[in-house]
């Protein structure tokens, strides 16, 4: 399959008065067209900074892309001019963002949102303009009279909805979906889940999920990349990263819910809080909360290696060195 | 220094210095510009302005402070109890309180002193009165946005009572806003006495006022500059350091700020 | 947990209703909502945003005061408690919140806030200087807080420790039954699973009874004994928790458990999918509330009212046609 992104050794700061934030430490990953990549990760591991680096929307300052390369379509969108980035944003990446409730403008009508990312990538008049924003809400399962009502109108799953009719009005190449589904309830859940499943193979849409929550990456991932602190610690397909995972975070992470098909009397979480981001820890920044932390662990950081295939993890244990 | 120290000593401490330097009038001297005797001057009647200038403090920043003081306890009070009852009480303090505010604030103090004839505690009714709506607005507002917070349900939960929820979980995180408004306020109302005396409503004559100074100079501008740009200085500096102070209080209390 | 040993009942809740007057009409938030609690046992209470669940909890501890109905503590109805005894009584019923942000007063340090309820309830002096820090370090340690965060304020503190503090303020008093709304949603998985722990610890060393209000299936599953499953502002099924996850009854019941998304590539569930969204609890019509969203309903559904009835031991539900759906 052609190779649609690539991030390579991709690093983004953020520099505040309590010191240097190192929120996207060295991330490198591939992206094949029409497939899906989820994200995996707890608060502070860098999920939505990495989203945001690749939609060239890192707040700056304080925050900066300081090195790596993004390469989308066979070009370094880091070295577009704003205005060529413009072009790109909406047009052939675009995302959707955690909040239904505050990501639409309340003065305006559905319909007017979903024209207005239409007429500005495509040359066609308002009214044709109108029309495709129409079409895009059937597609998404609201029907198009409603688009002459206003978000106020709309529930949460219905503004979700509209949110994602919008990210993929301009038939992007690309979609980042950070948190899609965590406002919603799991009924809408699984109802909106469906809808981008059944939509990204309709339009070809390769999309990058960023969730926490390892259920939703089962019912729509092909891949899975696990971060912690900035880093991708474990990154595979679905069935490796679910059925041999490697890495003792991700191990910890599945320890930590509660299963529906066990009984199991006590969880096992992972001890101890997500390291300080303006001062991880030094070697392999998991080591102050891994049970099998040793020597090398604290001293040297880990390589990212081989597990099978594309299956890679970066972790001594895993290597065999401890 | 010495002597200024001393001066003020005395003019705190010392009556025969009010009556000597203070309101007594030497017309010879009149309206001679600063010098090492009088640092500022001296006014229309040949007294000594910044004599005048201290003992005036007494009128404009005590009275100011003390008004203020009155309306923050009174408007408050009725604020927190307004925005944390709501409904009928809420409807009634408030309509009150939108009845006062309707009234421009300077009209209702002339209003009240002119009812009640000129005089310190007069001028004091009047410019308590006249602030209580702001703090009552402003203060309901607040508590209004954090009654419904969780962490008062968690107090009721433990069996707090209503005036325990007031004042320990209420009030301390309504403070920021009061003592802003509060300090405002203190400014405002240092300018309201001025524009009172200014009028002729407020501190009588010989008494010495900064709006009262003020406004006696205006008429000698174009002759001897000091004797309004220092009362107007004086009331300038003092609105915006009491503006400084109210920020840096607002942040002192506040333990999100500290380090 | 499945011993089939009688406990002694510590709490009974009948025909509890809250409504809310909203401009629209009348807010159904709980609407005749009856079930029983045994002492040392967690009833999980389920449901989606808008179902009443939290509403409920906080009937229950006349945090909101109830429109009617009876709320028996102990065999006695504290719907008729004067404020006093309310306020005594207080000491044994507490509640755990959802968003550790909020739920703490953001001027008050960790040890103030323990403090706080011991001296509303007369417990200790103000001026008992010692008595009071003895038992803020006992509570500290119970709760998993290190010792040197005694003097800190909320806003410095991160998610899990802000919850561990909601739950020490709750403990202080020694409460028999805690309302848990949500006390672990706000937090990261990781996390969650420590509070999750920290909770069980708990219940089994001080013998708590939980109400564990969530919107999360799999953790209700994990700590329930048993579950209720809310719709609209009433109980629409209640079991013990395994019998519900492997025999759900209600047709609510069987699209939520469909709809959660298990994280195992192997495991297929076939999905039920609801259509549309909640109605309004605003003047709801009369019969089962469900029976709009309903695949199964029929135009009886929307005409008779239904009550939770036993159908094997334990096992309650409220739809008539159960028996015919599962076939």
């Amino acid at each position: 399959m052609a190779e649609l992104l690539e991030v390579r050794d991709l690093f983004i700061r953020y520099e505040t008065v309590d010191g240097v934030v190192e929120a996207v430490n060295g991330i490198s990953l591939k992206l094949d067209k029409s497939s899906t990549l989820g994200l995996v990760g707890e608060t502070g591991a860098g999920k939505t900074t990495l989203a945001k680096g690749i939609m060239r929307l890192v707040p700056n300052p304080p925050g900066k892309i300081t090195k790596g390369e993004i390469i989308f379509n066979g070009k370094d969108i880091l070295k577009l001019s704003e205005a060529d980035m413009r072009k790109v944003r909406g047009k052939e990446i675009s995302m959707i963002f955690q909040d239904p409730m505050t990501s639409l403008n309340p003065v305006m009508t559905v319909g007017e949102q979903i024209a207005e990312v239409i007429s500005i990538h495509e040359k066609v008049s308002s009214k044709g303009a109108m029309e495709k924003a129409k079409e895009m809400l059937e597609m998404v399962g609201i029907p198009a009279e409603r688009a002459e009502e206003y978000p106020h109108q709309f529930s949460g799953g219905m503004k979700q909805r509209v949110i994602i009719a919008i990210a993929l009005a301009c038939n992007p190449s690309l979609l980042i979906a950070d948190e899609p589904t965590t406002a919603l309830d799991v009924t809408i859940q699984a109802q909106v889940l469906d809808m981008m499943k059944k939509l990204k193979d309709k339009l070809n849409t390769s999309m990058i999920l960023i969730t926490h929550d390892l259920g939703v990456v089962t019912q729509t991932c092909d891949y899975v990349a696990i971060m912690y602190a900035g880093e991708i610690v474990e990154y595979g397909s679905l069935r490796d990263v679910f059925k041999n995972p490697q890495h003792p975070y991700t191990n910890g992470l599945f320890g930590s819910i509660p299963s529906l098909a066990e009984d199991v009397d006590r969880l096992k979480p992972i001890k101890g809080l997500m390291p300080d981001p303006t001062n991880l820890p030094k070697g392999c920044k998991f080591n102050p909360r891994c049970e099998y932390a040793e020597e090398i662990c604290r001293c040297q950081s880990p390589e990212t290696t081989e597990v099978k295939g594309i299956h890679v993890v970066k972790c001594f244990k895993a290597q065999g060195l401890v | 220094m010495i002597s200024i120290t001393t001066t003020i000593i005395d003019v705190v401490t010392d009556n025969r210095v009010y009556d000597t330097y203070v309101i007594s009038q030497n017309l010879v001297m009149r309206l001679k510009g600063p010098s090492a005797e009088h640092i500022f001057g001296l006014d229309e009647f040949g007294r000594d302005i910044f004599l005048r200038m201290l003992w005036g403090t007494r009128y404009s920043l005590f009275l100011g402070a003390i008004g203020i003081l009155a309306s923050t306890i009174v408007g408050g009070t009725l604020g927190a109890i307004a925005g944390f009852y709501g409904n009928a009480i809420d409807n009634i303090v408030m309509r009150f309180m939108d009845i006062l505010l309707a009234i421009p604030s300077i009209l209702l103090a002339i209003a009240i002193v002119a009812a009640l004839g000129p005089g310190l505690v007069n001028i004091l009714i009047a410019i308590a009165i006249s602030y209580i709506p702001t703090f009552a607005r402003v203060v309901r507002a607040k508590v209004m946005s954090i009654k419904d917070q969780e962490f008062i349900e968690a107090a009721r939960a433990v069996g707090a009572s209503d005036a325990r929820i007031i004042f320990k979980y209420i009030i301390p995180n309504s403070l920021a806003p009061i003592i802003v408004q509060a300090t405002l306020g203190v400014a405002g109302a240092i300018l309201s006495i001025a524009g009172l005396s200014f009028l002729g409503l407020g501190i009588q004559p010989p008494m010495p006022e900064w709006g009262a100074m003020l406004s006696n100079a205006r008429t000698y501008i174009r002759d001897a500059w000091h004797i309004t740009v220092i009362p107007g200085l004086g009331i300038m500096l003092t609105i915006l350091s009491l503006n400084l102070v109210g920020d840096g209080l607002r942040d002192a209390l506040d333990p999100r700020l500290k380090n | 947990m499945e011993e089939k040993v009688k406990r002694t009942e510590l709490l009974q809740v009948k025909n509890l209703k809250k409504y809310f007057k909203t401009p629209k009409g009348m807010l159904h938030a709980v609407d005749d909502v009856s079930f029983s609690l045994h002492e040392g046992e967690t009833l999980g209470v389920v449901g989606e945003s808008g179902c009443g669940k939290s509403t409920m909890g906080r009937a229950i501890l006349r945090l909101h005061e109830p429109t009617s109905g009876e709320v028996i503590f102990k065999g006695e109805n504290i719907l008729k408690f004067d404020k006093k005894r309310m306020k005594k009584l207080r000491e044994e019923m507490q509640i755990i919140f959802q968003d550790p942000y909020a739920s703490l007063n953001p001027r008050m340090t960790v040890s103030e806030t323990i403090i706080d309820p011991l001296i509303i309830q007369g417990k200790y002096k103000k001026s008992d200087k010692e008595g009071l820090q003895k038992k803020v370090r006992e509570i500290m340690d119970l709760v998993g807080l290190s010792q040197k965060l005694i003097n800190t304020y909320p806003h410095e503190l991160d998610g899990g420790r802000r919850q561990r503090i909601g739950i020490g303020r709750a403990l202080a008093l020694n409460p028999k039954f805690i309302v848990c709304d949500e006390p672990v949603s706000a937090l990261d998985v990781s996390i969650q699973a420590q509070v999750l722990n920290l909770m069980q610890d708990l219940q089994e060393e001080l013998g708590l009874t939980y109400m564990f209000i969530t919107h999360d299936l799999s953790v209700v599953r994990h700590i329930s004994d048993n579950i209720a499953v809310m719709y609209l502002g009433q109980i629409v099924e209640k079991a013990p928790a395994k019998l519900l996850f492997k025999n759900p009854l209600h047709p609510y019941t069987h699209a939520l458990l469909s709809a959660i998304p298990v994280p195992d590539p192997d495991y297929k569930m076939k999905r039920i999918l609801l259509q549309g969204e909640l109605t309004s609890p605003i003047n709801p019509a009369p019969g089962c509330r469900f029976a709009k969203r309903c695949i199964h309903a029929t135009p009886e559904c929307s005409q008779q009212e239904y009550s939770l009835k036993e159908v094997e031991p334990g096992h309650f539900v409220a739809c008539s046609r159960f028996n015919e759906i599962k076939n």
